[in-house]
């Protein structure tokens, strides 16, 4: 190669980075865009969001932490509903997550080391049930299940929220992913250690699972935090609302609590957005396993 | 006592018991609502009280005009989300593994961030980006172009413009990440045999991309079509409720939900849902069979 086309190559390798590189800060713009917009709106008067709708407001004349010190309860603000409720909605939104993430990888950890750990008879066919779970829509289960959890007394509790989506077929699969690149053999030299089929599954199969716990916990703290429709069903009490539905309520046409909710929105991102920041390279190799395999 | 931790504790009996909860729950929540919301759509449900109907709430649906624009909403949505939602993010994760593109880690963690954000939450936030108010984002960037400021919600095509924006705006990110995880696993080896026979950048993105990254795309068209067939909080979140103008944001679950929920018409309602089963399979079953995913051996 001589010294001229070199020259062009790079060149031509330079408009390129330049262009590849300038179209993904476009992207990142746009969508920045909405959530900076946002974050803006939440420094000004609630009243302004249902005049002006909302757009970039640099206006920094204007700005005030008027909605944040009531919703934070230091009074203030033109809102209607008590900012205790905001926190009531937090706490319920916490409790919940946590309560289903635990229990949620626990009870699909064991049930993905059962179907990949022994070789047994039915093992294929609830293989294929739980796929076939994973291909009826929820919202189509949603009416009779509602029914159903009406029936078992469950309505307005935690546990009516949790125990339909326990054993999440995505999440079992996921773990059965990861479970099947492990070596069998583990197994077998802690039998002749002495240790119990259970005490293995515990003591020596969780420890190496680690990484796909981090990875499923971080998505299942997602769906669970962000969680609407199902847990609309089931709390029909307002103390016992989640922060996603008692957001919704502060969304009325006439906007009276517009400081509460766009203060309290952007407030509500930031739990499930410190724990992406934290463990986003998890969370990537747990997004992904269902599609390596297809 | 003994005998039976000896037993519990055997190869035979140790498998049950850890999908015990599999089955128990598959009975519970999946097998008995599946098969009693099919035995309701048959029914007429007031009170509690069931009476047999027959198939007179399929017939009712047939010559429902809501249920037809729902349905013909939801196919709309997704069939549009599949033309936004595939090409695109495939493209752009093509580019992000490429070496021309620089922060590669930056413009990932940006990414996914929407997919953060509840549906309330990014909901609120289209919805007043696309206020009717003079003000509002969109409308400002109308007087940009010299036009007076709209309605944006409130007639069909300029209010899709909103709910397909707001999908884009969430899943984008999240697409382009299965698509790198289906780009990676395939050999680098094979490009540089390309290369070596001299193939040009398309030739490449055709001939080897395309064809090996077919299991995922699959999986993401999979995904795509359930989402978009069962598409229901973006228009109740637009919209401030399950209502929207001339009915242009109305889906199957939104009809299946005002139906019964609202309405507390649960017969008629699970009909709806059983439809909804019906083309979720139809789809997905046409999907694999053209991509040919159940000749597997053939590989």
């Amino acid at each position: 190669m001589t010294a001229s086309t070199a020259k062009v190559r790079t060149s031509h390798h330079t408009a390129g980075t330049i262009i590849s590189t300038g179209l993904f800060a476009i992207i990142g713009f746009f969508i920045a865009f909405p959530l900076v917009a946002g974050l803006l709106a939440s420094f000004h008067p609630g009243r302004e969001l249902v005049q002006n709708g909302l757009s970039l407001n640099l206006d920094f004349k204007t700005m005030t932490l008027n909605n944040y010190k009531y919703l934070f309860g230091f009074g203030g603000g033109d809102s209607k509903v008590d900012s205790a409720k905001y926190f009531l909605w937090y706490k319920n939104s916490l409790v919940l997550t946590i309560t289903t993430v635990i229990l949620t990888l626990l009870v699909c950890y064991f049930v993905a080391y059962g179907l990949t750990m022994y070789n047994f008879k039915l093992r294929g066919f609830l293989l294929f049930l739980v796929i076939a779970t994973m291909c009826v829509p929820f919202e189509i289960l949603m009416l009779p299940l509602y029914q159903e959890v009406t029936g078992m007394k469950l309505i307005n509790t935690n546990a009516g929220v949790i125990l339909p989506g326990l054993c999440a077929a995505s999440t079992i699969f996921f773990f059965r992913q990861y479970m099947v690149t492990l070596p069998r053999e583990l197994l077998d030299a802690a039998r002749i250690d002495g240790c119990s089929e259970y005490g293995i599954s515990v003591r020596i199969m969780m420890p190496i699972t680690k990484p796909a716990f981090a990875s499923m916990a971080i998505l299942c703290a997602m769906g669970s935090w962000n969680n609407m429709l199902w847990p609309m069903l089931v709390f029909r009490d307002a103390k016992k609302f989640t922060l996603q539905i008692g957001l919704n309520t502060l969304l009325t046409p006439y906007g009276n609590n517009y400081d509460l909710l766009i203060a309290g929105s952007m407030f509500g991102i930031i739990p499930i957005l410190a724990v992406y920041l934290l463990f986003q390279k998890y969370l990537i190799e747990g997004m992904t396993a269902g599609a390596l395999k297809g | 006592m003994y005998k039976i931790k000896k037993a519990l504790n055997s190869q035979k009996v140790a498998p049950f018991v850890f999908v015990l909860p599999f089955i128990l729950s598959l009975l519970i929540f999946w097998a008995y609502p599946l098969i009693s919301g099919i035995v309701m759509s048959f029914q007429n449900i007031d009170f509690g009280v069931k009476v047999w109907v027959g198939p007179a709430h399929y017939l009712k649906l047939a010559h429902d005009k809501f249920f037809r624009i729902a349905v013909w909403n939801s196919i709309e949505y997704m069939a549009l989300t599949l033309l936004l939602m595939i090409p695109i993010p495939l493209l752009l994760a093509v580019l992000m593994e490429s070496r021309l593109t620089k922060a590669k880690g930056v413009w990932k963690v940006i990414m996914y961030i929407p997919a953060l954000t509840s549906v309330v939450i990014s909901g609120m936030l289209f919805r007043m980006m696309f206020s009717e108010a003079d003000g509002s984002q969109m409308n400002r960037l109308l007087e940009w172009f010299g036009k007076a400021p709209i309605a944006w919600l409130k007639s069909k095509p300029t209010a899709w413009i909103a709910l397909l924006l707001l999908c884009m705006w969430r899943w984008t990110g999240v697409n382009i990440l299965y698509f790198l995880s289906g780009l990676k696993s395939i050999d680098d080896v094979l490009y540089e045999a390309a290369d070596i026979d001299g193939a040009s950048a398309r030739q490449k993105f055709w001939y080897i991309t395309l064809p090996l990254i077919k299991p995922t795309t699959i999986y993401v068209v999979t995904i795509s079509v359930y989402a978009g067939l069962a598409m229901f909080l973006e228009s109740f979140m637009l919209w401030n409720g399950n209502s929207s103008p001339k009915n242009i944001g109305l889906t199957i679950v939104g009809y299946l939900y005002k139906r019964g929920i609202e309405k507390n018409d649960i017969g008629y309602a699970c009909a709806v849902g059983v439809i909804l089963l019906i083309i979720a399979l139809a789809i997905n079953t046409i999907q694999l069979v053209a991509t040919g995913t159940f000749k597997k051996e053939e590989r």
